[in-house]
């Protein structure tokens, strides 16, 4: 994965794009090319405008000025048609595969005039396998998508766009749904895609891996390109600072010897969900200390969740807190100042259209300082409101305005500053974090994470259920991996290494994982 | 028992549940098309109305009947172009715009109706659809096939050209996967925009057509109310059929069959040792239908992109 100097016919070639959404303004005058052969990583934080540039280009959306050449020829804007004829591949981040239909149909969509009166799947099908197998990507034409492990449907996205004969493929951070042992494989196909002559953009905002796959970093803030760098002799540090404009402190960790028991899980079954079960699992977590859940999503995490603050109920085994079991309504845990910090901020954490003073108080409508006879103690709501607006730093024009057209970090800092109120003037007993940075820019990241070190410091019991490994390193004082229901045994965290995490997150023990490292 | 057993083996019985099954297998093909696109269409009650009033008034004004039918279809494309445009283009609920066709199509049918014969007393009639007698020579479902118009069989031959249609051309793949992630339409270089409309138009001209026979085959003139709910049966015999044409004829059938029984229980009194109001003999194919859709629906496969609108550039 070299550069060879003086190209004389880029890739990719993009002039002076620009795009506004109303006043946000998305790309600014950015330049930037492509080489043959090179894998040029687009590095930014949320909304520095990373998805817009390559949405542009793929013809997703129409730039307000510039132009894209690709080897030479001006690409029509606004045309995924285009995009896709003159070589362009994009692997989504949200994948663009229907799970009801075969990998073939996925792959055929549109490749043939839709007034034809059949399909040509057997000279489609054989075409699949040759790619396949050109790239070393095996897959099963008529497996249904849905069945396919995560994994497996990135494939699946990458060979729709080799089928098409892309030349140059963009990847939308494509390791964020990956374990680690996936994104493995992934950067191994990238390298066999390089050799066989493809051109890549890997955008990315995890620094580490940006550094491992790439050539040269473009780095994008508030929509403007602001850096370029060789891989080669630039640091993590160095990246980091590009991206959020400043130095970042990572929040140093406290330690302190950890307290009694507070949250106790014990062999705990849950009836199979639509969000995964739990199966025969326990789990201690003491006061002041921080006990991180590793695993890929829909293993049970939402379950453990759920039954950690008191909206799902085991079915055999005992759930106590602080060595009480609870009656399953959410209200008695919150009266017992257990705060919880929801997967999902925009379907579960608030409720977008109400104001932002209506969802700061929405968890405990029902006590007396919040309402009298009935009625909403308006006056002391939006005290409480601006109280966790300055106490956390929230930005925002008013309490007055919806909760959803605050910013991701923002949104995330309105949950936690609510579910860490959960005590009122004393501190939560309990602190149950699913997902808690998922989608923050690294800014905000730190914010959350310095927020939830101090509460555990300050004597609460953390539960963080993450899919991000570098999450779980920073802040967890123990860690275990959840896998089909089931929990590893919850180690301190500097006996794991990624490696082990990563297969005991795909369902291998420790003890075998320990046998690999040293093999 | 045995009088059941005469019922359904008469020819007579046959003969009705085809010709019963016919616009249901119309409307049925039709929501089926605009919904495997990921549009629900409420608007078929009304677009069956307009469908039967306007195919009619062509051949009432001299058109010959399939210049009726085709009138018809092309009607219920328009209407369907009008849903397409609110709900694809716009992102309008697809309720209330549906819901809104229909109570705008029939009264506009109603209302040229009266515009139209303003001092008739009793409806005006045409020369409708003769029954293709040459087919009472084929074997075994011959005679109850001969009492059929060419309609019918037209309904029956779309059945296997929709089912095709959709599961082995590029453009029933285009609409499939329309109705399952239209992201992925839009990323593998098609128009949403243009899948979902022409489908939603293509399956409102099949409501059309349903409508049609209702006046050119069925019967020879257009009455108020004629649809009768007609349109409502369709959409939930799709949901029976969990969106798969040869699943909808055995639906449209099945229907069919119950109504064509109740209406031969209701004049067999000898059956049943109690008589019962004729309204319990009414209800029969509704009820039955009931159940057959919770049993059937239960494990249905839903458009993933069912009554989700999709706006390009958004997640």
């Amino acid at each position: 994965m070299t550069v060879s100097a003086g190209q004389a016919l880029p890739a990719l070639r993009l002039t002076g794009i620009s795009k506004r959404f109303g006043s946000l303004v998305a790309n600014a005058d950015i330049d930037l090319e492509l080489a043959p052969g090179e894998v040029l990583a687009l590095l930014g934080e949320n909304g520095a405008g990373k998805s817009t540039l390559v949405s542009i280009l793929f013809g997703h959306y129409l730039a307000d000025s510039g132009r894209i050449e690709v080897f030479g020829q001006p690409l029509p804007p606004g045309d995924p048609a285009a995009a896709l004829a003159a070589g362009i591949g994009m692997v989504h981040q949200h994948f663009t595969l229907a799970d009801n239909l075969s990998v073939l149909d996925n792959v055929m969509l549109g490749s043939e005039p839709l007034w034809q009166a059949f399909s040509r799947r057997r000279a489609g099908r054989a075409k699949l396998l040759d790619t396949a197998t050109r790239f070393g990507l095996a897959i099963d034409p008529e497996a249904s998508v849905g069945r396919l492990s995560v994994g497996e449907r990135q494939r699946v996205e990458i060979l729709k766009a080799l089928w098409r004969g892309a030349r140059i493929l963009i990847l939308d951070e494509p390791t964020a749904v990956l374990t680690p042992q996936e994104s493995e494989q992934l950067f191994e196909t990238l390298s066999v895609l390089v050799r066989e002559g493809l051109s890549l953009v890997f955008i990315s905002h995890k620094l580490a891996e940006v550094l491992r796959v790439c050539d040269r970093v473009a780095v994008l803030r508030a929509g403007r390109l602001v850096a370029e760098r060789p891989a080669r002799g630039t640091s993590r540090a160095e990246l980091a600072e590009l991206m959020v404009g400043r130095s970042v402190q990572a929040p140093t960790r406290l330690r302190r010897a950890p307290g009694e028991v507070v949250l106790d899980i014990d062999q705990v079954s849950t009836p199979a969900g639509r969000h995964g079960r739990l199966d025969n699992t326990s789990l201690q977590v003491r006061a002041g200390e921080i006990v991180a859940i590793a695993g890929v999503a829909g293993n049970g995490q939402q379950a453990l969740a759920g039954l950690a603050c008191g909206l799902a109920t085991a079915r055999r085994g005992r759930v106590t807190v602080t060595g009480e079991a609870l009656p399953a309504r959410p209200r008695a845990w919150i009266s017992r100042k257990v705060a919880r910090i929801p997967e999902d901020r925009h379907a579960v954490g608030v409720i977008g259209d109400l104001t932002v003073w209506e969802n700061a108080v929405s968890e405990r409508l029902h006590t007396p300082s919040f309402s009298r006879f009935g009625w909403i103690r308006r006056a002391a709501a939006r005290a409480f409101a601006i109280s966790l607006v300055e106490g956390f730093d929230i930005r925002l024009s008013g309490i007055e305005v919806p909760a959803r057209t605050l910013s991701g970090g923002n949104m995330q800092k309105l949950v936690l500053a609510r579910a860490l109120a959960v005590g009122g003037s004393e501190a939560p007993v309990l602190i149950v974090a699913n997902q808690p940075t998922w989608g923050l820019d690294i800014g905000a990241v730190a914010e959350i994470h310095r927020k939830l070190l101090e509460a555990a410091a300050a004597g609460a019991a953390v539960l963080v259920i993450s899919e991000d490994l570098d999450e779980i390193m920073t802040i967890a004082d123990r860690v275990a991996a959840i896998f089909k229901g089931r929990l590893s045994a919850a180690l301190p965290v500097e006996e794991w290494t990624p490696g082990k995490l990563g297969l005991a997150m795909a369902g291998t023990s420790p003890d075998a994982a320990e046998h690999i490292d040293a093999a | 028992m045995s009088e059941l057993y005469d019922i359904v083996a008469s020819s007579a019985f046959w003969i009705a549940v085809l010709r019963i099954a016919t616009p249901l297998i119309f409307g049925t093909l039709g929501v089926l098309l605009c919904e495997r696109a990921g549009v629900l269409n409420l608007g078929i009650e009304g677009i069956m109305v307009a469908g039967a009033f306007t195919g009619w008034l062509a051949v009432f004004q001299g058109a010959d009947l399939w210049t009726g039918v085709l009138v018809a279809a092309m009607v219920g494309a328009l209407l369907g172009l009008v849903h397409a445009s609110l709900t694809v283009w716009l992102g309008v609920s697809q309720h209330v715009s549906g819901l809104g066709l229909t109570l705008l199509a029939a009264s506009l049918a109603a209302y040229a109706y009266r515009v139209s014969f303003p001092t008739v007393s009793s409806p005006p009639t045409i020369e409708a659809f003769a029954p293709l007698e040459a087919l009472s020579a084929v074997p075994l479902i011959g005679p109850a096939l001969g009492a059929q118009t060419a309609m019918t069989i037209l309904a029956l031959m779309l059945v296997p050209i929709v089912g095709w249609t959709l599961q082995r051309t590029p453009a029933g793949l285009a609409v499939r996967m329309a109705g399952e992630n239209p992201a992925a339409v839009e990323a593998q270089g098609l128009s949403v925009l243009a899948v979902r409309t022409s489908a939603v138009m293509a399956g409102s001209a099949l409501m059309g057509v349903a409508g049609a026979f209702l006046t050119l085959s069925a019967f020879n003139a257009f009455f108020f109310n004629m649809v009768n709910g007609r349109g409502w049966i369709c959409v939930a015999l799709v949901v029976f059929a969990s969106w798969r044409p040869g699943k909808a004829l055995l639906g449209a059938l099945l229907f069919a069959a119950f109504d064509a029984l109740q209406l031969r229980l209701q004049q067999s009194s000898g059956l049943l040792p109690v008589t019962l109001p004729y309204q319990l003999y009414l209800m029969l194919p509704y009820l039955l239908s009931i159940v057959a859709l919770v049993v059937m629906a239960r494990r249905a496969a839903y458009p993933q992109a069912l009554m989700k609108p999709y706006r390009k550039g958004e997640r």
